[in-house]
């Protein structure tokens, strides 16, 4: 789902992973992780989580899009 | 619908070769598929081949004539089929329907990837264009980061362990080291495999298969004229590509196959079977999860189960269905474009009783699961001795 709006607001991690082996554009980005976020308001997204590592069932929340990727912290 | 057999097979040792292009490994893969099947290339009047990124990989387009010409097979429809890592599964499918259909009588379908001239980061960028480029790419997903998410999620739902995992990887090594085709021939030990360098958590470079050079060939023909060709044909009884969605996070659930789960049905529908009756299967392990979830989804054990089954040694090579004899994409090696075609001949060559050390005490009824992306294709076959 392509976000349209400036907030993605709240959300729950559905899964996750720690990223060591990025493709070329995320080099410098390693290690990050990446989270696929179901949204209180429906549907799901895939994103990054800034900050605390997050696990299954912690709470998020949308903090910034930032190159066109959405970002999200622990609650 | 007219029965259809494979009777021919070829394939090249999957591995890295430098002094390989992508058009001499297809050759070699069609030309020993030929002689395999006592055939002229003059007698081939279609040409299907499976290649999943030959333009990006070595810069090459047009590649079905561009292969078949080379290989004597002029005047006939000759077309690539992508459908990411299940390209070729995609080409045997449409190859099979031709003859089934009665449009031909002998076709050839191939599949080949020329990967190792890249960077391992080029490697990864070029199989993130099988995912979402508008979402989970984006956002720095690779194939290994999806596959990761998706361990992460049949952990937390079945409890599924690193360890069962492991065990995936230690089952087709030690299969793979018998295969004198395979790009790893090399047992490894459950301790190495869970001490492996991280690539995406919770998967090591063990979870993950191998980025090969390769090419494999299959000879179709009707049932009926088989015996023009080979005293060893196999039946095709049944086979179904089934699509889903691109985006892993647009999917109801990432613990099964939506995909797998429809074509596998409609396979076994048509060859009128169901899991118990299969001997033998070959299954799409790009990454040691997805193995776990191709038995559960196909109906191998019950869901949730796939890591305990494996743990169990119910799928290695003396187990009660023995899984990926070739070694799998873990150890035989995942030339993308060729793997699902590499598949069929693998399960064929069990078929005719031709694998050496590696061969199974029963192989009358196999399976062959192709999948790509992160589930969008899936084709499952089922052939019978």
């Amino acid at each position: 789902m392509t976000p349209t709006t400036d907030t993605l607001g709240s959300g729950t991690v559905y899964t996750e992973t720690v990223v060591w082996s990025p493709p070329e554009a995320f080099l410098n980005d390693a290690p990050y992780q990446l989270a696929i976020v179901s949204l209180e308001a429906g549907g799901r997204i895939t994103a990054r989580i800034d900050g605390a590592r997050v696990a299954i069932g912690d709470a998020v929340d949308f903090s910034e899009h930032r190159d066109g990727i959405p970002y999200f912290r622990k609650h | 619908m007219r029965p259809v057999a494979v009777v021919g097979i070829g394939k090249t040792a999957f591995g890295a070769f430098a002094d390989r292009d992508l058009r001499s490994l297809a050759l070699e893969a069609v030309s020993k598929c030929l002689a395999d099947g006592h055939a002229q290339p003059s007698q081939v009047e279609a040409f299907y081949l499976g290649n999943f990124a030959g333009p990006s990989f070595v810069g090459q387009n047009h590649l079905a004539p561009y292969v078949a010409a080379a290989a004597g097979i002029q005047g006939v429809p000759a077309t690539r089929f992508e459908a990411a890592c299940a390209s070729s599964g995609a080409a045997f499918f449409h190859a099979v329907s031709g003859v089934a259909a009665g449009l031909y009588d002998v076709v050839l379908a191939a599949g080949v990837e020329k990967m190792t001239s890249q960077s391992t980061p080029r490697v990864a960028e070029i199989l993130a264009s099988a995912g979402d480029l508008s979402g989970e790419i984006k956002a720095g997903g690779t194939f290994p980061a999806l596959f990761a998410m998706i361990a992460r999620r049949h952990m937390y739902e079945y409890g599924t362990t690193r360890e069962q995992m492991a065990a995936v990887a230690v089952k087709n090594h030690a299969a793979g080291a018998l295969n004198p085709l395979a790009h790893m021939r090399k047992r490894i030990t459950m301790e190495q495999a869970l001490a492996g360098k991280p690539i995406s958590d919770p998967l090591t470079i063990y979870d993950c298969s191998l980025v090969s050079d390769g090419a494999a060939a299959v000879l179709l023909a009707p049932l009926e004229r088989a015996h023009e060709f080979t005293n060893k044909p196999v039946r095709v009884l049944g086979i179904s590509q089934t699509s889903d969605c691109v985006a892993l996070d647009q999917k109801d659930s990432i613990t099964t196959f939506r995909a797998v789960k429809t074509s596998s049905e409609k396979a076994y529908k048509m060859a009128g079977l169901r899991p118990k009756d299969i001997d033998l299967a070959e299954v799409h392990d790009c990454f040691t999860i997805a193995e776990i979830i191709a038995i559960e989804d196909l109906g191998f054990c019950a869901k949730g189960e796939g890591g305990a089954y494996t743990m169990a040694g119910c799928t290695g090579l003396q187990g009660e269905r023995p899984v990926n004899t070739s070694g799998g994409l873990k150890s035989k090696g995942h030339p993308v474009g060729a793997t699902g075609v590499g598949q069929i001949c693998d399960l064929v060559i069990q078929m005719r009783g031709e694998a050496g050390e590696r061969q199974v005490a029963r192989a009358h009824t196999g399976l062959a699961q192709n999948l790509g992306g992160s589930g969008a294709t899936s084709v499952v076959t089922i052939l019978s001795a």
